[in-house]
């Protein structure tokens, strides 16, 4: 699945992040399964999803290069097909 | 899972610990109404010390602090605790997700319309035969009907996804098709795990654990059905067949999960009820986080394997030397093969255990009921007592004379 990069996203409100020395752990109360964000700068990404208006900007902002942005599209990709994050209405 | 690093780091990263684990199982009572032949915690009678109400809720408190996303109750029975579903409502009030385990005592048309309706509660049925001649010769007699009319409530409440929880034996293993048949019928995900030498366990070990053919026959099987099937990352010892199993291939003692006991013990795994696995107790000061964080059987845990007499194996980075507890239990060395090596060095470690004659360590604590429940209601003859003769006659001879 190509992941838009273009669109807003969020966190799924049924999601529990744990900060970890490696990045993240992710837990959904819902499917019930587990995740993994494996550094910090995908966690700083994730994280700030809902206050941009774009995954790109969020991206951008948390300092990921354009060369970066395809392993980044590919890692969000894999949250929302777990429902880790899901589409959000830009405000 | 987001892969900016391989898996396999991410495995030697959960080798060190985690500041929290993922997630534990906590025993909340070792009273049960069943005595299963192959219990892991030799349960049966309650324990005196059992923590009380707001113990188990300062400790629920102390897992939202850290972040531990759920917990994983058993027993014994847990849902034979009076207080049972409110701890419940608390934890899940309190950002820990409940998965309980239960044999199906109390599961009830009302209480499986309650569980329907959480989104934070999950529940296995625990059931070891998938016919009630299989079951109950482990389980007990009228164990597999009991688990049967739990499923059918909670499928009848519209709950989709729990779990049918069956420990894998020489006996059921030839029923695996009809255990996902029985998971299907119901709406429920089937959830197979290994039999440890743990508990009751030492003493049936020889009797129920898979012969070697079985083992690559659930092997095969678990392979056909990839994540359909749940696990919980039991089977790892099996992954020394070829591709790895889903799930983390690693003993998580102590790294990522850990036991905390009815009385508050905790030890590294819920197999290991042993005084050589226990980290400290809840009610120590600092409470469980301490335990967690600084005790020194945790922090030696968490130290890299070496690998000892399995190094030299080509499979070790598969199965990682196996289960620490069906190790211990069977009189193995800690880094020596597991007794059930599907590379076939267990049978000869166990050879050389048996002619070293120093016993197998056996369980440190034992709850089990001192006889067997009664089968049939003992018949009792209750007369009448006789009046007193007069209102102060107390003596015991009164009206006799």
């Amino acid at each position: 699945m190509a992941f838009d990069l273009d669109h807003a996203w969020q966190v799924d409100p049924r999601v529990s992040m744990r900060p970890e020395p490696f990045g993240a752990l992710l837990y959904h109360f819902g499917t019930r399964r587990l995740s993994f964000l494996k550094n910090q700068r995908v966690l700083a990404v994730v994280r700030s999803l809902a206050d941009h208006p774009s995954a790109r900007s969020a991206c951008t902002a948390a300092g990921v290069t354009e060369a970066e942005l395809p392993a980044y599209a590919q890692a969000l990709s894999a949250l929302a097909e777990s429902h880790m994050i899901a589409e959000r209405i830009p405000a | 899972m987001t892969i900016t690093q391989s898996p396999g780091k991410l495995t030697d990263l959960f080798q060190l610990g985690l500041d929290a684990p993922i997630c534990l199982t906590w025993e909340l009572t070792y009273a049960c109404n069943l005595s299963c032949v192959h219990c892991l915690s030799s349960s049966g009678r309650r324990d005196p010390r059992e923590l009380t109400t707001r113990e188990c809720m300062d400790v629920v408190d102390t897992l939202e602090r850290m972040q531990v996303f759920y917990v994983n109750i058993g027993g014994g029975e847990p849902t034979v605790r009076p207080d049972f579903w409110e701890l419940v409502d608390y934890a899940t009030a309190h950002h820990v997700g409940v998965k309980f385990s239960t044999n199906g005592v109390k599961i009830t048309a009302a209480a499986a319309a309650r569980l329907a309706a959480s989104d934070y509660v999950d529940v296995q049925i625990s059931l070891d035969g998938a016919t009630a001649e299989v079951n109950d010769a482990v389980r007990g007699a009228g164990s597999y009907a009991t688990a049967m009319r739990a499923m059918r409530n909670l499928a009848d409440a519209g709950f989709r996804g729990f779990k049918l929880s069956v420990v894998m034996t020489r006996q059921n293993i030839p029923q695996l098709d009809e255990f996902k048949a029985i998971a299907d019928r119901f709406g429920a995900q089937l959830r197979l795990t290994r039999l440890r030498p743990s508990g009751r366990g030492a003493d049936t070990w020889d009797e129920l654990h898979p012969l070697p053919a079985q083992q690559k026959e659930l092997y095969d099987w678990l392979v056909a059905r990839g994540e359909q099937v749940l696990t919980g990352d039991s089977f790892f010892h099996l992954s020394a067949f070829g591709s790895a199993l889903p799930g983390l291939n690693l003993c998580g003692a102590g790294r990522v999960v850990c036991l905390i006991d009815p009385v508050g013990d905790v030890y590294a795994c819920p197999f290991a009820i042993h005084e050589n696995f226990l980290a400290g107790n809840v009610r120590d000061t600092g409470g469980f986080q301490a335990v967690w964080q600084t005790s020194d059987l945790f922090q030696d845990l968490r130290k890299p394997d070496t690998g000892g007499a399995c190094k030299s194996c080509g499979f070790y980075d598969s199965c990682r030397g196996g289960c620490m507890a069906a190790k211990f239990f069977t009189g193995l060395p800690m880094d020596g093969p597991d007794p059930e090596c599907v590379q076939g060095y267990g049978e000869t470690a166990l050879a050389q255990a048996l002619a070293s004659a120093a016993p197998a360590p056996r369980p440190s604590v034992d709850h089990s009921h001192r006889t067997s429940p009664a089968r049939t209601p003992v018949p009792v003859t209750i007369t009448s007592r006789r009046p007193p003769a007069h209102d102060c006659d107390e003596s015991p001879l009164a009206g006799f004379a």
